[in-house]
């Protein structure tokens, strides 16, 4: 029984490892079907590893991530689908970019201004993914959908908002929230020999991690959390509120989700939201988390796998291939991944079936039954 | 089980002919194994055609398997079926069907959104013109059906508009409709009121005078006697023995399901005392559909005693607990514990008071299958020492304790640290025995604590809830195993259609009592157990 | 016996909707446009129901309508199919590569051929390796942009009147004028009268330049119903979806049917997106969430075609009229005709007795009565979220009446039954 520790290890570690494999698989034929060279392709991806500024970016890039994963992860510790964390990120940061850039803010100490505008980012978050907890405690509506509808929804507020009317400002043919004034940023690290710096909030996703991997494993909440997620009957039975339970998921869920913005606000150039601050990541949250199989330590590599591959697509042009390339390996690896798991979850089910027969086999046999 | 109790088999004389009238159904020898376990063992059963035949026996009997086996379902190890004269092989329920044989199961397979005719006709459609389906052809065939049979639906109705009588009445229509001769009822009465009970029977003498042959399985004794032409008796997977019922008396037949002795229990100090700790008054808790499935439910449990309570699967033992436990609301009556009110409790609240839960369905409502020992440990007391302190759990302690619980109750694990899965169903029960048990409670909750366990952990299971007991833990014992309610319980009641019903002394209790009260044959003592 | 889970989360417990008769329905129209009509000539808004208006309704209700119908085909089967968006965008790859080479038809032949080919992969990985519906949904829709903007780099930059991101121009189908009857009934509209021109107008806007793919659609949804509800495959393929374990035990190969839903939603999927393509070209992202609307019509109309024909309708509407009403005034004054619906909505709720429910949904109707006397148009924004906003409204208020196929989102295996 003891061999079955690192068995679970070895089987949990095929699944993306395979996964990956297959990625690499698929898309060399793709390649070879479209007249390129597998191997120039990757080659040139490689190389491009070579530049500090490519090293820096996927660094920054690992941060936001994981913080989207993280987000996603909690969601699904519960067995609940946070489609929305994509639509509370951008919320968030648009909100929080606008009482960050707001003339008041230019007052108050440094220190204060970060902290407000992380707050508000965090409560837009939760209150955005709030509403569909709410939705599904009394309402019985699914999370998925509601989430896909405040995605949209989100995106049309965030556009209205995004106007000189409403909280924007009009810089020259740029339109977005009023810039940060100085003391109202974080400062990077700067390297030389890379225009682009290493962004310091990426701290904010070592802190959540260790918060996330914290409270799952030494918490009662994160007990409760776990234990609901994995057999509602045997939490029912125990005492925990199922309700109270779905909530505090989706709020927090949210409310992390509203820091995946906070890098790019608070030390990015640009010091404000506009049309131009990232889209999507809340769908790679997505990709990132089940790469990952919501492990702490798990996301923190698939995130990483994620950025890298994002940082190399642009090296793809210099070998005459699409960087579209690299979105085709994300989607395949995503798809062979959860394949994979599925096959290794069998796999595992038969393993146990047969260690509790043979120790059945040596038990006293017992009378008839059933 | 004594030679001369046993009445002959009836319909065959003794050279094994079939003098009577003509077999339907003629299962010989019929063996089926299970990794681990002899479902069942040499059975033999003769169906004769036109009749109503009952197959009885308590849970765990084997009767399910059996059926199973003549449906086509899975394949026996040895044994032979003989359908209307010919020996038949089943590879899939296709092949029953097309011997006439149709079950009808005791989990209704109904699509709640679809209509009636729509779930009767699929998978054997009456197709009209031009690919579309004969909606008119299948309806009219199928009220043809009803009006023959008597079995009133309407074919055009939304199933989940439809109660639970006339679900039943759509399953048997659906096997009517392909043509079914003889017919498999599992469990048809254990969803239905007594109304619906006496419509179905009426159904089934209407069927049977149309010529059907009926198999009709059930462990509710009094409702087979009503119906039945035959009884066939299975306990412990074989075959006892085939009663008439008009003949057959209530002792015999009790003798059959349950055995003609009943355990002795051992002499012992009483360790009852004055205190009492759980008290229900007049407790009423309704079902989803409305429907009371307990009535006026009032006893007492005091320090030191065990209430062992008997009952035939179904008549409320699940609802009793759920409520005891606040995973059920009540919509009448209070629970006191230890005199204070906690009718409106919450689950949480109850166990930190002291409640302890053994749970019938140990896999569903007792462990998380996917998490370890200690982990396991943990679950229904994380708010409490030792599992934590505060909001923060203490692993540690977490862990020494469930060592502890390890040595002290015998669970044969390899560590700590291995899945509740994979340990076997006497040491997962143990494990969870004695994480109950562990904080000293002052109410035990025991559903079927020794189900599905081995010998071995069967007895270090009711060791420990003697020592328990004679500590002062006042337990409530719900059970199907009667020498365990007699061996264990100070004082014994039985609950019937959600109601208890008499108060018995183990150890002088006859099984006639206990049967009689159990199926409801005897006269119904209705009051309070106190 | 004990309560499982639903218990917990406590939804609300369904109730039938009533049946209207066909002379109940027309009834009910026509109070609608007499209703509408009113509101047109009290506000002036002539866009609210002119011609040009519903032609544009019709143009974008075509897609979301398409897309709806996909997600019913594979919901109905019990298959939850988030990837339709991804699906799409592979049916306007297939569109635009064919159509700019032979001509439309082919392209809507290839965009079918496309979306069902990502519908058959959404079936592999759900119906054969059994991976969560919603997780396989999220892939496709990572996978299919990328392999589209692939592809179209690779095919499209160096043909005539392409680029790196689009495809040249694809010609359009046939359109249809009755040209009698759409010049009279456009002197009627004219007048401005009140109920017969807005009749005229509505109908005018239905036979004037109407696409032979609206017709196709239009046609398809009725052959659904028609299939889903009245022929073998249908009965099914439905029971596949509200109870599989049953239908195994009735004989009925569930994976089958399974299978062929995911590729018929696969292939009407590719459909829409040909839509969006034909008489236009391919573009990278001309999908524009309608997927995603469409999955949103099929809710708002309780999974059956009629219903979400209807979503399609006034979501094509919100969208369609938005952008062909300049001056805004047609979506200012629709406030006015979303806070009656919501009127109607609370009275039935109040009526059986939700009063919560009904309460709810008339301070919501005061709101958009405030909104529009406080407001001269409607921002833009606001209005593109309105699927969105009145498909979560529509799932809040009215949970009780909703019904998804009972299996919808079931991953099955065979023999797994009890």
């Amino acid at each position: 029984m003891t061999g079955s520790r690192t068995r679970r290890i070895l089987l949990g570690a095929a699944a993306p490892v395979g996964a990956l494999l297959v990625a690499f698989l698929i898309t060399s034929v793709l390649l070879l079907l479209t007249g390129s060279n597998p191997f120039d392709a990757f080659g040139a991806m490689a190389s491009a590893f070579g530049r500090t500024r490519i090293i820096l970016g996927t660094i920054n890039q690992t941060a936001v991530y994981y913080l989207a994963a993280v987000a996603v992860a909690i969601g699904f510790k519960m067995n609940l689908f946070n489609i929305g964390v994509d639509g509370q990120y951008r919320l968030a940061a648009m909100l929080s970019a606008a009482v960050a850039g707001a003339s008041f803010m230019s007052n108050l100490p440094g220190p204060l201004r970060i902290a407000i505008t992380l707050i508000v980012a965090m409560a837009v978050g939760a209150f955005w993914a709030g509403i569909a907890a709410l939705l599904k405690v009394t309402r019985g509506v699914s999370e998925v959908i509601s989430t896909i509808m405040l995605n949209a929804i989100a995106t049309f507020v965030v556009a209205y908002l995004l106007t000189p009317q409403m909280l924007a400002v009009l810089e020259g043919n740029n339109i977005s929230t009023p810039r940060i004034t100085d003391g109202g940023q974080v400062s990077v690290i700067t390297f030389e020999g890379s225009t682009t710096p290493l962004f310091t909030l990426g701290i904010l996703a070592v802190i959540v991690g260790a918060i996330y991997a914290l409270v799952l494993s030494r918490t009662v909440f994160g007990f409760s959390i776990k234990a609901t997620g994995l057999s509602e009957s045997a939490a029912i039975a125990s005492g925990i509120s199922v309700n109270r339970m779905i909530v505090s998921a989706m709020l927090l869920s949210g409310a992390v989700a509203g820091l995946i913005g906070m890098p790019e606000l608070l030390n990015g150039s640009a010091a404000s939201y506009s049309l131009n601050f990232p889209t999507g990541i809340g769908f790679t949250g997505i990709a990132v988390a089940l790469l990952g199989r919501n492990h702490p330590v798990g996301m923190v590599f698939s995130a990483l796998l994620w950025a890298a591959l994002d940082s190399s697509a642009n090296a793809l042009q210099g070998v005459g291939v699409a960087r579209e390339l690299v979105t085709i390996m994300q989607g395949v690896i995503v798809l062979s991944v959860v394949v994979a798991y599925e096959f290794v979850r069998r796999y595992r089910l038969v393993l146990e079936a047969r260690d509790v027969a043979r120790a059945l086999a040596v038990q006293t046999p017992e009378a008839v039954a059933v | 089980m004594t030679a001369d109790a046993l009445p002959s088999p009836a319909g065959r004389d003794s050279a094994g002919k079939d003098p009577t009238g003509q077999v339907a159904v003629q299962l010989t020898g019929i063996t089926k194994r299970f990794p681990g376990v002899v479902a069942n063992s040499d059975i033999n059963i003769t169906v004769r055609r036109g009749t109503v035949h009952a197959l009885v026996g308590e849970n765990g009997a084997g009767k399910s398997t059996l059926v199973k086996t003549l449906y086509g379902m899975h394949q026996p190890e040895e044994g032979t079926i003989t359908v209307n004269g010919s020996q038949v092989t089943f590879h899939s329920p296709a092949d029953a069907i097309a011997v006439g044989i149709g079950m009808v199961h005791q989990h209704f397979m109904l699509a709640d959104n679809l209509t009636v005719w729509e779930n009767i006709v699929l998978g054997a459609e009456q197709m009209g013109s031009g690919g579309r389906l004969d909606v008119r052809g299948s309806r009219a065939r199928i009220d043809e059906l009803g009006r023959r049979y008597g079995l009133m639906v309407d074919s055009g109705a939304l199933v989940e508009t439809l109660g639970v009588g006339a679900r039943q009445r759509v399953e048997i229509l659906k096997v009517l409709y392909r043509g079914a001769e003889i017919l498999i009822l599992d469990e048809p009465t254990a969803v239905l009121v007594p109304q619906e009970v006496d419509e179905l029977f009426g159904n089934l003498r209407e069927l049977k005078s149309e010529g059907l042959t009926i198999i009709f399985i059930s462990h509710k004794l009094d409702e087979v006697r009503a119906i039945a032409d035959e009884i066939t008796v299975i306990r412990r997977g074989t075959t006892v023995g085939t009663a008439d019922p008009k003949t057959v008396t209530n002792r015999q037949l009790a003798e059959m399901m349950v055995g003609s002795a009943l355990p002795v229990p051992e002499l012992r100090e009483s360790t009852v005392t004055q205190r009492a700790i759980l008290q229900l008054a007049g407790v009423r808790v309704a079902g989803p559909d409305g429907r009371e499935v307990l009535s006026d439910i009032t006893m007492t449990i005091h320090a030191g005693e065990v209430l062992g309570i008997a009952g035939v699967e179904g008549n409320g033992q699940a609802e009793l607990v759920d409520t005891i436990m606040g995973i059920r609301p009540l919509a009448g009556g209070s629970i006191e514990l230890a005199g204070k009110d906690i009718g409106r409790s919450s689950t949480a609240s109850r166990r930190e008071a002291g409640v302890g839960f053994i749970p019938e369905d140990r896999q569903r409502q007792g462990l998380i299958l996917e998490g370890s020992l200690w982990e396991n440990r943990i679950l229904g007391h994380q708010t409490r020492r030792p599992s934590s302190r505060g909001f923060l759990l203490d692993r540690s302690a977490a862990k020494a304790d469930t060592r502890r619980i390890v040595e002290e109750f015998d669970v044969r694990t390899p560590s700590i640290f291995v899945t509740a899965a994979s340990l076997s169903g006497g040491n997962q029960q143990k494990l969870i025995v004695g994480r109950e048990m562990s904080e000293d409670p002052v109410l035990l909750i025991a559903s079927h604590p020794t189900r599905g366990v081995d010998v071995g952990a069967q007895a270090a299971i009711w060791d420990q809830l003697r020592t328990a007991r004679a500590a002062g833990l006042a337990v409530l014992l719900i059970s199907a195993d009667l020498e365990e309610l007699i061996g264990m319980s100070d004082r014994l009641t039985v609950i019937l259609r959600g109601r208890l019903t008499g108060s018995y002394d183990p150890r002088t209790v006859t099984t006639q009592q206990l049967g009689a009260a159990m199926t409801g044959a005897g006269d119904d003592h209705v009051g309070e157990v106190a | 016996m004990s309560i499982d889970s639903d218990v917990a989360t406590s939804p609300p417990t369904y109730r039938a909707p009533r049946k209207l008769s066909p002379a109940a329905w027309l009834g009910v129209i026509a109070a609608g446009i007499a209703v509408v009509s009113l509101v047109r000539i009290w506000t002036g808004a002539n866009n609210l129901n002119s011609s040009g208006a519903i032609q544009a309704a019709i143009t974008a209700a075509v897609p979301i309508a398409l897309a709806g119908l996909s997600g019913l085909w594979s919901e109905r089967a019990g298959v939850v199919n988030i990837g339709i968006e991804g699906m799409m965008i592979l049916g306007t790859f297939g569109a635009g590569y064919a159509g700019y080479q032979w001509g439309p038809w082919a392209g809507v032949f290839f965009g079918i051929v496309c979306g069902l080919l990502g519908g058959l992969l959404h079936g592999l990985v759900t119906i054969t390796v059994g991976v969560d519906h919603i997780i396989s949904g999220v892939a496709i829709n990572i996978l299919a942009p990328g392999l589209t903007l692939y592809l179209s780099r690779l095919v499209f930059t160096d043909a005539p009147g392409g680029g790196q991101r689009q495809s040249p121009p694809v010609p359009d189908v046939a359109r249809i004028t009755l040209p009698w009857l759409s010049d009279w009934l456009g002197e009627i509209e004219a007048k401005g009268w009140f109920f017969v021109s807005d009749v005229a107008s509505i109908v005018r806007g239905f036979c004037t330049n109407l696409s032979l793919l609206s017709v196709l659609a239009a046609v398809l949804i009725a052959l659904s119903g028609w299939v889903l509800w009245r022929t073998r495959l249908g009965l099914r393929l439905r029971s596949v979806g509200e109870a599989p374990y049953a239908a195994e035990s009735l004989g009925v190969n569930v994976y089958w049917y399974k299978y062929i839903a995911v590729m018929i939603s696969g292939g009407l999927a590719g459909l829409a997106g040909a839509f969006l393509v034909v008489g236009l070209k391919f573009q990278d992202g001309q999908t524009g969430g309608r997927g995603f609307i469409g999955l949103a019509a099929m809710i708002f109309g309780n999974w059956r075609p009629g219903g979400m024909a209807m979503g399609a309708g006034l979501f094509g509407y919100t969208d369609g009229v938005q952008q062909y009403d300049s001056t805004g005034s047609a979506m200012h004054a629709f406030l006015i005709l979303v806070a009656l619906a919501l009127i109607a909505v609370a009275i039935l709720q109040y009526r059986q007795g939700h009063k919560v429910v009904a309460a709810v949904a008339a301070v919501i109707a005061a709101l958009c009565l405030w909104w529009f006397s406080a407001t001269d148009e409607l921002p833009q924004q606001l209005v593109k979220a309105a699927p969105y906003a009145i498909t979560l409204l529509v799932m809040a208020l009215a949970s009780q009446n909703l019904r998804m196929p009972k299996a919808d989102g079931l991953i099955y295996r065979k023999g797994e039954g009890h």
